[in-house]
This record gives C-alpha cells, sequence and structure tokens, in this order.
C-alpha cells in the first residue's frame, strides 16, 4: 500500500520535467524505502537516548532544532508541495508564539491546550491571508508576505493589544514540568524535548500522509503545471489557500513550542530575520524534500554559532560563505545532496 | 547533524562522567565572565561596549589579574533577539560555566533570561539597559543595574522643577513604550504628591514620521515645563518644532538623547540653546575634560588596548567605566570567587568612583538596593557644548 502510494508520488511530479523544483521526494525506488525505514530508526533511536546522554544545554538546542524543523516543514509544504513562496512566515510563528504564551500566563491555561488553538488559529490566519494572495504569483506574493512579516512585530506592539500582548516588554512564560509523576525521572528540558520530539513526529507523519495523499497530488499538480491542474478538475484556488492554511498551521505550531521552550514572546523575537532565517532553512534542507527540515534547522541553529567562533567580527560573513558554499555544492539542499550520493552507491 | 558543538558536547558529557566534577566552579584559577552583546543587527552600534570591556579585561589580565586570578570574558553575539540571548547565556551558563555575567545588553533580552539566571543562581551583574527593573533584589536577588534608571532620571527634573520654577504647569511628551512610561513614573513619583502641575500628556508611536502636532498641542495647554522624553529622531523634531512655534517653556530633554551631533546639530544648535538635561558620564570630547586624569588614562588605553574602538563614542566611555566596575567588584571578592561572594561584593560598594563618571559620582549598592548609579548632574546646553551646573542630584532609592 505503501509503496504504490509513493509509486504514483512519483509519477504526479515525475510527469512534470519542467518542474524547477527537484523531483526528490520521487526517488523512492523499493530499496530506498526501506534504507529510509533503518535511517528513521536509527535516528529516532538517537533522538530517544540524547536527553539521557547530554548536558541540558545541548538537550535545549536540539529541542530548538526540532521547533525550527516543524516550522521549515510547514513552509516546505507550502513552497515545495505546493509552489507558493512565503516571506512571512514568521508571522505565523509569532502568532503561534503569542497564542501560547497568552493561553498560559494571561488565562492559566495548560501549555498542551495551546498547541491546537495555535494550530487552528494559524490554520484560519494563513487561509484568509492565502485568499487575497491567490492573485499574486511568484515574487509578487513573495513581496506580500514580506510586508506581512514586518507589520507583525508593530501590531504586537500596538497599545490596544498591550493589555495582551504585553507590549514592547513581552511575556514571560513559566517552563512547565513533566506530567504525571515524571519530573521525578526527567527534568523540564528533557520533558520538553520529548514532548516537542513527539509534536514533530506527529507532524510529520501528517505532512508525509497529506504529501500522499490526493489533497497532496492537486497541489503538487498546481505547482508543476496549474493550468493542467485547474483543467483537470482541481479547484486551484481552494487548493491554494488551504496550503496557505496547513502551511501556517505548521508554524504556528512551531512557534507555540518554541515560545514555551525559550519561555519569553516580545516583539523583538519575531522580526523579519526571523521570516528569512526559516527560508533559509527550507532551502539547505531541501525544497520539496520533507526529511530536509531537520538538516535545515540544523544549519540555522549551529552555523551562526560555528561562524561567530571562527571570527566575531565577521560572523556575518562566514555565515554568508557558509551559506553560499552549502548552495554551490548543493544547489538542491541537503536533500538533493543525499539523492545524488544515493544515485551514486546504488549505481 | 554531527558537528564541531554536538562533538564538544559530547566531549563535556565524557568528562563528566569520567567523574570530573563539571561546575568546578572558582576552584581553578580562572574567573569566567559570561556576556550577551548586540554585534550583529540593527542595534549593533553597542557591540562596542563589549569590545571594550573585553579590551580592558585583557589589559587587567596583562598587569597580573584579579588577586593573582585571570578573567576569561566569553561575549557572545545575541544580535539583539531575545531568542538567541536565552540559547547563548545556556549556552555560557551551562556549558562554559561561567562564575558570572556582566553587562548583558538590551531590555528585551534582559528580560528574556531575567528568570532563568535568578533560578540558576548565576549573579546577572550590571546590565546594560536602563529600564528600572534590575533593582528588585526582593524577587530578583542575583540581578544589579548600573546605569541610572530612566524613573531616577525623571525624578532627578521633578525635584529640579519643584524647587525652581514657580507654579510649575507640566507638559510631557513621551515614546509610548517602557521607556517612555519609566520616566513618566519617575517623573510623577519625584513630583511626591504634586502630580498635578502635569498638565498635559502626549504619547507617541515610534512608527508615527512626526511628533509636531503632539508638540503643537501641548503648548496649547499653556505649559510653562516642556519634558521630552523621546529618542533621536523625534527628541530632534521636537526641540526643533517648539523652537519654531515660539514656545518659551524651559525644555528638558531626556539623558537618552542628548548627543550634539545626532540630535542638536539636526535640531537646530540655535533652537536646542538652554535645553535643561542630565548625565552621569563624562562627554569626552568636552574641552572642559581634556585635561582630566581619567580622560587621559582613558584615551591611553584606548590607544594601546583598544585602536579600533571609536574615541568619539559614548559607548567606549561607558565600557570603560562599566568594565572597572566589575574588576572593582571581583577585587573585592577576596579569594572566595563563589557564586554568593560575588554577588554579596556586587551588593556591598560604597562610595565606589568608576572613572569617567561625573565628579562627585559614586556607586553605591546594598542589599536592598541593586541599582549602582543614582546620581546624576543637571546640564545646561548653551548652544556650542552642555554646561553642568548646581550640585550633582541624588535620587538614591535607598
Amino acid at each position: 500500500m505503501a509503496m504504490s502510494d509513493e509509486t504514483m508520488t512519483g509519477g504526479a511530479s515525475g510527469s512534470a520535467k519542467a518542474a524547477p523544483v527537484p523531483k526528490g521526494r520521487a526517488a523512492a525506488a523499493g530499496g530506498k524505502s526501506t534504507l529510509g525505514q533503518a535511517v528513521f530508526v536509527i535516528l529516532l533511536l538517537g533522538a530517544l537516548a540524547l536527553p539521557f546522554i547530554f548536558k541540558n544545554f545541548t538537550i535545549f538546542q536540539m529541542t530548538m532544532l526540532m521547533v525550527y524543523a516543524i516550522a521549515i516543514l510547514g513552509l516546505n509544504l507550502l513552497t515545495g508541495i505546493n509552489g507558493q513562496f512565503s516571506l512571512g512566515h514568521g508571522a505565523f510563528y509569532a502568532v503561534g508564539a503569542y497564542t501560547a504564551a497568552i493561553m498560559m500566563e494571561n488565562l492559566g491555561i495548560g501549555y498542551v491546550w495551546t498547541l491546537p488553538v495555535a494550530g487552528i488559529l494559524c490554520f484560519v490566519v494563513g487561509f484568509l491571508f492565502g485568499l487575497p494572495a491567490l492573485r499574486l504569483e511568484g515574487i509578487y506574493l513573495a513581496l506580500a508576505t514580506f510586508a506581512l512579516a514586518v507589520a507583525t512585530p508593530q501590531f504586537l506592539k500596538l497599545t490596544p493589544f498591550e493589555h495582551w500582548t504585553g507590549g514592547v516588554q513581552g511575556i514571560v512564560i513559566i517552563k512547565p514540568d513533566a506530567p504525571f509523576g515524571l519530573d521525578a525521572v526527567l527534568n523540564a528540558d528533557q520533558w520538553l524535548y520529548f514532548f516537542t520530539l513527539a509534536v514533530g513526529l506527529f507532524l510529520y507523519w501528517l505532512a508525509r500522509n497529506l504529501v500522499r495523499s490526493r489533497t497532496g497530488r492537486a497541489l503538487m499538480a498546481i505547482r508543476d503545471n496549474p493550468i493542467a491542474a485547474r483543467s483537470m478538475g482541481v479547484n486551484t484556488s481552494v487548493y491554494k489557500a488551504t496550503a496557505f492554511g496547513i502551511s501556517a498551521m505548521f508554524t504556528g505550531i512551531a512557534g507555540c513550542l518554541g515560545a514555551i521552550v525559550i519561555q519569553f514572546v516580545a516583539p523583538d523575537s519575531f522580526t523579519f530575520a526571523l521570516s528569512v532565517a526559516i527560508l533559509v532553512g527550507l532551502v539547505i534542507g531541501g525544497v520539496g524534500w520533507l526529511p530536509g527540515a531537520l538538516l535545515g534547522a540544523a544549519f540555522i541553529v549551529f552555523i551562526p554559532n560555528v561562524a561567530e567562533e571562527i571570527s566575531k567580527g565577521l560572523a556575518g560573513a562566514f555565515y554568508g560563505f557558509f551559506l553560499i558554499a552549502v548552495i554551490y555544492l548543493a544547489p538542491q539542499g541537503a536533500g538533493g545532496l543525499l539523492r545524488a550520493l544515493v544515485a551514486k552507491l546504488g549505481r | 547533524m554531527l558537528n564541531r558543538r554536538t562533538l564538544l558536547g559530547a566531549g563535556a558529557a565524557a568528562l563528566a562522567a569520567a567523574g570530573i566534577p563539571a561546575a568546578a566552579l572558582a576552584a581553578d584559577d580562572v574567573i569566567k565572565v559570561g556576556n550577551t552583546m548586540a554585534y550583529s543587527g540593527p542595534a549593533s552600534a553597542y557591540g562596542q561596549i563589549g569590545s571594550t570591556i573585553g579590551a580592558y579585561i585583557e589589559m587587567v589580565n596583562a598587569q597580573g589579574g584579579v588577586n593573582g586570578r585571570k578573567i576569561e570574558w566569553i561575549s557572545y553575539d545575541d544580535g539583539y533577539s531575545p531568542p538567541k540571548t536565552v540559547e547563548q547565556i545556556r549556552r555560557l551558563v551551562e556549558q562554559d560555566e561561567v562564575d558570572l555575567l556582566h553587562a548583558t545588553l538590551g531590555t528585551p533580552t534582559n528580560t528574556a533570561i531575567h528568570k532563568y539566571v535568578n533560578a540558576k543562581k548565576v549573579p546577572h551583574l550590571f546590565v546594560a539597559t536602563g529600564a528600572s527593573k534590575w533593582n528588585d533584589p526582593e524577587n530578583f536577588p542575583w540581578t544589579s543595574g548600573w546605569q541610572p534608571n530612566y524613573p531616577t532620571e525623571g525624578a532627578i527634573y521633578a525635584q529640579w522643577i519643584l524647587a525652581n520654577i514657580e507654579n510649575p504647569k507640566i507638559a510631557v511628551l513621551y515614546q509610548n513604550d517602557d521607556y517612555g512610561k519609566d520616566y513618566l513614573t519617575g517623573l510623577k513619583r519625584g513630583l511626591a504628591g504634586r502630580e498635578d502641575v502635569i498638565v498635559a500628556e502626549a504619547p507617541y508611536e515610534v512608527a508615527q514620521p512626526t511628533v509636531d502636532s503632539e508638540v503643537i498641542n501641548l503648548k496649547a495647554s499653556g505649559a510653562n515645563v516642556f519634558f521630552i522624553v523621546a529618542t533621536p529622531k523625534f527628541a530632534a523634531q521636537a526641540i526643533k518644532k517648539s523652537a519654531e512655534i515660539g514656545w518659551e517653556a524651559e525644555r528638558f530633554l531626556n539623558n537618552v538623547s542628548i548627543s550634539v551631533g545626532s540630535v542638536l546639530q539636526p535640531a537646530g544648535l540655535e533652537a536646542s540653546k538652554g535645553l535643561i538635561s542630565a548625565g552621569y558620564l563624562m562627554e569626552v570630547d568636552d574641552p572642559q575634560w581634556a585635561d582630566h586624569e581619567e580622560v587621559a588614562e582613558w584615551r591611553r588605553f584606548m590607544n594601546e588596548w583598544y585602536p579600533a574602538g571609536d574615541q568619539t563614542s559614548s559607548f567606549t566611555v561607558y565600557g570603560y567605566a562599566s568594565a572597572y566596575t566589575l574588576v572593582e567588584t571581583l577585587k573585592r571578592c577576596g579569594d572566595d570567587f563563589s557564586r554568593e561572594n560575588i554577588v554579596r561584593q556586587a551588593a556591598s560598594l560604597k562610595g565606589l568612583r568608576a572613572p569617567l563618571l561625573l565628579p562627585g559620582i559614586t556607586i553605591n549598592t546594598s542589599a536592598t538596593d541593586h541599582a549602582p548609579i543614582e546620581a546624576m548632574q543637571l546640564m545646561r546646553f548653551n548652544g556650542e557644548s552642555w554646561e553642568r551646573f548646581g550640585e550633582v542630584v541624588h535620587a538614591e532609592s535607598s
């Protein structure tokens, strides 16, 4: 069953040779599937063992890595699968983060409940933003979403909302402890790590199934050839807006988790730089290849630190250098590089 | 996924597992001082504060260190982004295992780590921000401010107004955020029961293009005192407009915007004449300090240890005085560099004179007062430079 699904996915994007996006996830031959599963199991075991080996700081970094990976996954669904651009995903991240902060600190609601609320809210916001954005293509859409990213921190500072958002001062969140007596075994950092891991796995499963579903095929058909998709009877408007909504939902949930992990939200946390970071992570990980989100997130979490260690004054320059090097060596991101390697080995 | 940091982490974990005490605080002969600073991003001009402190510590180490120990200055870039600050501070505390944090920059960034460092009981000293919340030893005993905070400055103006202006009627223009409201709070506190003399308040938003209409409305209130709580761009507009419309009020300008080059010149030096403000650090460009011993010492330091630094910038002055405060605090720790003792010493500075503070201003702290500098001196702009007048005004909170 899973096999036939994958073949169909492959067929859908493989049929459009002119597509700018690599038909990466389509390179799913039978052998690679088992290899992929083996890699997944090893990664999962590693991920489960990690909090018991490393210090809290590393656990925290890994948690943030997963948070960014979820955000990138969201953008990947929009850009990689549906072919729409967004420079404004930092805005959805911010909406998710503020939802968590306001619910937890102002309303005293448990953090677990903030996730579905943030998800639904961001879906609605994303869907509504997606509707007018339907008229915009390519760089024009990028520009519209850019405006969204720039406007968001300003809205968060506005006086009428200050009672809720805390204005420039932001909101400090109390870190949740592990529930059900688990706090005897796990400290707060370890618990949040496992919590994020569970949410991340669930969302990844959701994204994977979405891509392999009828809806996913429609989304990719729109990306590859919108006119053909429309003539096949795909309601492009509805699908594109839905893609925006789902993408925003993923990123919003990431923001929600991020706020709980960082324990603080403020307008300065969600500047345009965040949107760019998510986009960078997407491109580094591989546009259209879902597991690439993890690699992209690793890049945006670790490479700035590495660059800073090389030279404080030129940290930005070194970051840029790494970025260019990766794009040059792996023009299709980590996903493309891996596929090329696998193809070479398999020959 | 495999990268330097995880390898380092793995190494550290292996060491810890091997039974070597990871938290060997103050057991070795290096005092680790952590810091986050904006070396990149929109606030990167502040980065000079961190570089100056780093250079100062290098000098102290070259001269033999503090009580026989070297100081290690670990300063990371947070780009003025609170989530990055949290990450970098956790790296400093949990991985680098710093003994204390010094002069971490920014109000939102320090807010993000405020609870964390206090829960971890890490000294969070002499933060580089003017908000008032760092002086809260009851709830945050590990945190301490440094520079005079905004309410203190507001209170100093209020005291002077009550003492020197007959029948004052105050109009306030303020930026509608924490910074602006902090000043307003301080002003009201200084008025102590005579808040009714404030006849008009006009907030402005940072997104506004100008504050001209606010200034005109404030004049219409008939006030004879105009208090400008604004960041440089808006301060320049307010100064210019109030002069243009011939509003003959005593005008007060907050310390944030006293730069002659970037505020008063754009506003017009003639229009700026007569402005009153308050300062606590020497303006090193001011001819009256040219021959001052501390300024000469600072110039020697800058030339030798930080030649790339900007000698006209107030940030290098700030960094120098801040670093001096840190080193002096560490000297007083004697041989006990435990975190408890570091905070205890930081909270028992009495009459400490940091170089480049205005004459007569000293640093005073206690277990219930974590606001080191709480005195300023008023000064009036004479059309060319700031002329100090009157005594140093103390607004010590306790």
